[in-house]
């Protein structure tokens, strides 16, 4: 298959009907009615909210906006208009002055450990908000993030589930459409707004569109490196993904166990999640 | 002969026997309430399926004494039924099993043969592996029970053709994968094709019944299905739904298909032996064990 070939598309209704029967079943058997999600104007939290909304009901799903003092006006702008158009609950809670005594107490902070320390701080008020109102907290990786490792580690990679996480980016943006996200958070460059003028392509050194194609045929298809170049990728670009894939693998699992028992949580002590419900 | 068929395509709890039973009665009494004379359920119906280390906690064995088959021994006074279980035999090997039962009695037990041990399966790890295909006799025919992966293997459904099987019951708990801009799962697609191919190649009916609902991120699909000797789809339940759908078999369409297009007849079992025990006996033969 050349990588010109290579079609993303999935079917949105299917789609739609197997990830809201996924959330219902997954928090109702939980013994929750209620998601919680942080809202941050981007796509992803656009659909998974949308998603959730769709599953358990509207009044059931609280959007949370986080925004620090840096964060970008319209990203709070494209939140809420998310959160009108849904009809859910919702809650905007300043990070600022939560994290700002963090990063006095250590000024040399670079860019990544300030965003790092952000992404934990929503983590904690989702949490929290969990407790408040006794709901699960959806997550919004999408496959493409995760493969790549473009997360934080318990910040906002942490979730009580994920509808979205066997969707790359592309598929985010098909399925976002058709259920009605506006365009103009579908279509902006996707950002962490961290700081300003910070986009996830800039700091990828890709487009989403090119490396959702390669990571298709690398990790759905089995294709080799040296199968995806002859696809038509560039070398380089084929490495340093398929490096940034193994060297992320640490943010997929749960941290190892050293195993001294006969049996042991990870190894040989084996249920699912959904054990007895 | 007509046999109305009930295909349950169900969820179930994992682990809690008690509940699933209960589902199991209850859809028993309303398949009998509308004229069923058999109900089928999916693989593991009465367990759930990513069993892991819950196996050992839901084995039963397929007698009257048994807690959880006296009562479905009972109701099979009423209708026969075809139930998916873990087995515990005698020397305390677990398998994923089907259960005929009719009258009161236990017709026929079918261990999975095929365990699926790769991508997202893992079943070869906590059970054992099946050591027979059999078709057996029932009020209705003779008829066969595979599991699952059993039919995605093109020899169990060969064997229970050859040993005298008309009407084949399958049943799945069949993870979904392969979304595309296909309006189906590639799963849901590829045992469609399969079953209707079975059908056709052995001018025989295929029942088939599938699990719904969710496990962790496990999406079961449903899609029941029945197909004639002629592979034309009977009745089709929705995916994603549990159902219980009904569908009437008349038998006497074997005898038509069959007069028409005698493939059983002209099937060459002599010459598959010796060719089997040719290929079985090449020291360097490069498929399967």
């Amino acid at each position: 298959m050349l990588k010109e070939q290579v079609d993303l598309a999935i079917h949105v209704e299917l789609a739609k009907r197997i990830l809201t029967g996924f959330i219902h079943s997954e928090i109702t058997r939980m013994g929750f009615q209620r998601a919680v999600v942080g809202l941050s104007g981007g796509v992803d939290s656009a659909l998974s909210c949308t998603l959730a909304a769709l599953a358990l009901g509207a009044e059931n799903v609280l959007a949370v906006r986080m925004p620090y003092r840096t964060s970008s006006s319209e990203s709070l702008e494209h939140a809420q208009m998310v959160i009108d158009q849904l009809g859910v609950q919702s809650l905007t809670v300043e990070i600022t002055p939560m994290v700002e005594p963090l990063f006095e107490r250590f000024p040399e902070m670079n860019a990544m450990r300030r965003g790092n320390v952000m992404a934990r701080q929503r983590m904690i008020i989702l949490y929290d908000q969990s407790v408040a109102f006794n709901g699960l907290v959806v997550g919004t990786g999408n496959k493409t993030e995760i493969l790549l490792g473009y997360t934080t580690l318990y910040g906002d990679s942490a979730c009580a589930l994920n509808p979205i996480g066997d969707l790359y980016k592309t598929q985010v943006r098909q399925l976002a459409r058709a259920l009605g996200v506006p365009p103009v958070i579908i279509e902006k460059p996707p950002t962490a707004d961290l700081w300003k003028g910070q986009t996830d392509e800039g700091e990828l050194g890709y487009t989403y569109a090119e490396v959702d194609k390669l990571l298709y045929l690398l990790v759905d298809q089995r294709y080799t490196p040296a199968e995806c170049m002859e696809a038509g990728f560039d070398e380089g670009f084929v490495h340093s993904v398929v490096e940034r894939v193994r060297r992320n693998q640490f943010k997929r699992v749960l941290p190892p166990i050293a195993k001294l028992s006969n049996r042991t949580v990870g190894y040989d002590f084996l249920y699912l999640r959904d054990w007895g419900t | 002969m007509k046999l109305t068929l009930a295909l349950a395509q169900i969820n179930t709890r994992l682990g809690g026997i008690q509940a699933n039973l209960e589902k199991h009665l209850a859809l028993i009494t309303e398949a009998r309430a509308q004229g069923a004379d058999l109900i089928i359920f999916p693989e593991l119906s009465l367990t759930g399926y990513v069993l892991q280390d819950l196996t050992p906690t839901v084995a039963c064995r397929p007698r009257a004494d048994d807690p959880v088959f006296h009562p479905l021994l009972e109701a099979s006074r009423q209708l026969d039924l075809m139930v998916g279980f873990v087995e515990e035999d005698t020397r305390n090997r677990f398998f994923i099993s089907a259960a005929y039962l009719s009258g009161g009695e236990v017709l026929h037990v079918h261990h999975k043969v095929y365990l699926p041990t790769y991508g997202l399966f893992d079943e070869g790890r906590f059970f054992a592996w099946g050591d027979a295909v059999r078709a057996f006799e029932t009020r209705f025919g003779r008829m066969g029970m595979l599991i699952c992966e059993d039919f995605w293997h093109a020899s169990p459904p060969y064997l229970l053709w050859l040993d005298g099987a008309d009407v084949f019951l399958f049943q799945s708990a069949s993870p979904g994968r392969g979304l595309t801009s296909n309006d189906r799962l590639e799963t849901a697609r590829w045992v469609d094709h399969i079953n209707r191919a079975y059908a056709s190649l052995f001018t025989a009916f295929v029942a088939h019944t599938n699990r719904v609902g969710y496990e962790d991120g496990l999406h079961f699909w449903g899609g029941a299905a029945v197909y004639d000797p002629d592979g034309l789809v009977l009745v089709q339940a929705p995916y994603d739904e549990e159902t219980l759908t009904l569908s009437e078999l008349d038998l006497n369409q074997l005898h038509r298909t069959r007069a028409r297009l005698p493939m059983l007849r002209d099937e060459r079992t002599a010459l598959v032996l010796r060719e089997m025990q040719r290929i079985l006996g090449d020291g360097n033969r490069q498929s399967g064990r």
